[in-house]
């Protein structure tokens, strides 16, 4: 019986913080057949709630961990086999496992850097395969008020076959906060200036939000550079914007009003944690966060309007495109997503704003296929 | 990002504002240490070392020695504040305020009022606290109760290095006298404190721990207590809300009461002496504003009314404990 037979789940790792997670409940009964992509688990940790899905395709032989149980990264959770696989196997393996668990050396996680670019530092994860071969790096935006962060649970599986380069906008996160000019037009200047600073010569753009529009203009600006682009929930396909969650973002001070302010980026407004509002909070409080988004706002959002709108330019753009978006993102309409054909458009129900980390399995899937596309 | 003590966020959070602001001084008894004696300059920082490095980056114009006489440099401080300079005075021991209260209560405190808001004295005191560290009756006290008391102060007592750093660089941006509580046995915890600069605000609690069934409010070194009976108390099925206010003068009343409406159940613990302490003001004010939110009396977890003794065994023993805040929330379950 080959090794692969028995396919190991294991306690995922969400983002840089977290060392362990609980395990709230089980989504599918042992002896269930499940596929890749299936919820099995709903975990918790300090920063959020989320459903895990399955990575292995085959039957739940096995559930290792209990509902209430709470296990660090890494550990067993439970095992899927095909049916014909003996119980006695099934044990050998859970063993085995538990025993490697004790002996193993930890690998410390890839840590973010602080890199000098064009007029600004720019904060940087990268994570990626050893060997990545001949595919293309992405290259993954953040929206207004996000970070790094925001793509902890579509980094780390993107991040299998190719480098993966996530990074703090000007203003944002771990970079460089002042900034002079806040239009996308600028903004994706810096994002140039940081791609150049990283020796990224060509690579496929993931934005998200106002990321979106700073890949798009990008794409526009350097062809060349630009291999694709995955919107995700994006800016500058159309003029509307909820400017009341863009200045409740800005005039939130406490954690009341961020909490509320923020629940409106989920279909699910559970998703918002202590954590999650802490950590905006304290951002919002570093030296010259505030004066920033201030300057973004102003030139990006204007009188309540998107300024970039780029639909009337998608046809010129090299770069294949694609849109996803959340069915319920009540930050930007979802409709604006028809600029793109039909083809190239990934409504997702039960998501709202936050696409990415609400279905991430569907959105990396969805981003996977297309680079391999257009590698 | 990166780990720092207790005792180095402070330090950052005064040289980066030094480095801002040509008007921030730093004065008191050895705050470089060395003045007028030879031998080492700077041999200091302070008697806890807080204010090391600072004398050899600006200079004895701006990180100056003071004689021994609190009345005198806390008096210049306040006046310097309302001339234009914005000090941060060192109070050593809070124990000390005796002598240089009335600069500090009559003075300081009122002089915006009095000159109908056209003095303002932006000045920061800076004073250790609490006991553990086999110091005495005379040099372990927690007085911020008395502080709180004077409508004008601001009162401000971090619990861990991240809160210190903001608190501190928001006290010296605070046109308003601060008193800012440091805690003795807390310099060297260690916290994931930015390197940039940042402020929090005053009024505002910070959460530590939420649960549903009891509310612990918690302040200073008490936190850590609190936040461990939690932690333990959870194993036992009973979930509680740790509140850490930061600040009892501007205080956040709100997340309090807030708190209370849903717990039902209230434990304050503070370390200051039991009479006309921080948990009698908030247990009135809860009792007052949250009354039929209560399932039962408010518990407080206080040291015994006496001074703080010198012999080890009693001062272990006069502390308020995890242990004794464990039981208080069980008696709010009973």
């Amino acid at each position: 019986m080959s090794d692969d037979a028995i396919k190991p789940i294991g306690m995922p790792k969400w983002g840089l913080a977290m060392t362990e997670g609980k395990v709230n409940a089980w989504l599918a009964a042992e002896g269930a057949a499940v596929n890749a992509g299936d919820e099995i688990l709903e975990i918790e940790t300090s920063k959020i709630t989320n459903v895990f899905e399955s990575p292995a395709s085959g039957i739940l032989r096995r559930r290792v961990a209990s509902e209430g149980e709470t296990l660090p990264v890494g550990a067993l959770l439970g095992v899927v086999a095909d049916a014909d696989v003996p119980d006695a196997d099934i044990d050998a393996f859970v063993e085995q496992f538990r025993q490697a668990q004790a002996a193993a050396v930890v690998i410390p996680p890839p840590e973010p850097k602080l890199v000098p670019a064009e007029g600004w530092s720019v904060r940087v994860l990268q994570m990626g395969p050893d060997d990545a071969g001949a595919a293309l790096p992405l290259l993954l935006l953040h929206g207004f008020g996000g970070d790094l962060n925001n793509w902890q649970f579509n980094q780390p599986d993107l991040a299998a076959d190719r480098m993966v380069y996530a990074i703090d906008l000007p203003g944002h996160g771990g970079s460089t906060k002042s900034l002079a000019a806040g239009d996308v037009a600028a903004l994706a200047d810096a994002v140039r200036g940081a791609m150049a600073a990283l020796g990224i010569a060509r690579a496929h753009l993931v934005g998200h939000s106002l990321g979106g529009a700073i890949a798009l203009q990008l794409a526009l600006d350097e062809p060349a550079r630009i291999a694709s682009v995955t919107l995700v929930c994006s800016a500058g396909l159309g003029p509307e914007i909820n400017t009341d969650y863009i200045e409740g973002f800005i005039r939130s001070d406490r954690r009341k009003d961020m909490k509320a302010t923020v629940e409106a980026l989920f279909a699910d407004p559970s998703f918002v944690s202590k954590d999650m509002v802490d950590d905006l909070l304290k951002y919002k409080r570093l030296d010259g966060v505030l004066p920033a988004l201030r300057t973004i706002a102003d030139a990006v959002f204007a009188g309540g309007r998107q300024a970039a709108v780029f639909t009337d330019r998608l046809g010129t753009l090299e770069a294949r495109v694609q849109a996803i978006v959340g069915e319920a993102d009540r930050i930007i309409p979802p409709a604006h997503a028809r600029a793109l054909p039909d083809a190239r458009r990934h409504v997702l129900g039960g998501a709202g704003h936050m696409v990415h980390i609400e279905q991430p399995a569907e959105v990396n899937r969805l981003i996977g296929a297309f680079v391999a596309f257009a590698d | 990002m990166s780990k720092k003590s207790y005792r180095q966020a402070i330090n950052e959070a005064i040289a980066q504002e030094m480095r801002r602001d040509p008007r921030v001084v730093v004065m008191g008894e050895d705050v470089a240490g060395g003045q007028g004696a030879p031998g080492e300059d700077d041999a200091w920082g302070g008697p806890m070392g807080v204010t090391k490095g600072l004398m050899p980056e600006f200079g004895r114009e701006r990180v100056l020695d003071t004689p021994i006489t609190e009345s005198g440099f806390i008096g210049a401080a306040i006046g310097a504040a309302a001339t234009g300079l914005r000090p941060v005075a060192d109070l050593m021991f809070v124990d000390f305020m005796g002598v240089c209260f009335d600069q500090i209560f009559n003075q300081a405190a009122k002089f915006r009022y009095m000159f109908g808001g056209k003095a303002v004295t932006p000045v920061v005191i800076r004073t250790m606290y609490g006991a553990g560290f086999r110091a005495a009756s005379q040099h372990s006290q927690c007085l911020y109760p008395i502080f709180t008391h004077i409508p004008g102060l601001k009162v401000v007592i971090p619990s861990n290095a991240y809160d210190a750093k903001g608190l501190f660089i928001q006290a010296i941006r605070d046109d308003d006298p601060v008193i800012f509580f440091e805690h003795k046995m807390l310099y060297d915890d260690i916290d994931e404190v930015p390197d940039e600069a940042y402020t929090i605000p005053f009024g505002e609690a910070n959460l530590t721990r939420e649960g549903e069934d009891v509310t612990i409010v918690a302040l200073g070194r008490m936190v850590k207590l609190a936040n461990e009976a939690a932690d333990a108390l959870k194993k036992q099925g009973v979930s509680c809300t740790v509140i850490d206010p930061r600040t009892t003068s501007p205080m956040d009343t709100d997340s309090i009461l807030e708190s209370v409406e849903d717990t039902g159940r209230l434990v304050v613990v503070d370390e200051a002496h039991p009479r006309c302490n921080m948990a009698t003001d908030i247990s009135a004010l809860v009792a007052q504003e949250a009354f039929r939110a209560l399932k039962g009396p408010i518990r407080m977890v206080t040291p015994p009314h006496t001074p703080v003794p010198f012999s080890p065994a009693l001062e272990d023993i006069y502390i308020p404990s995890t242990a004794q805040i464990i039981a208080a929330v069980k008696a709010t379950m009973a």
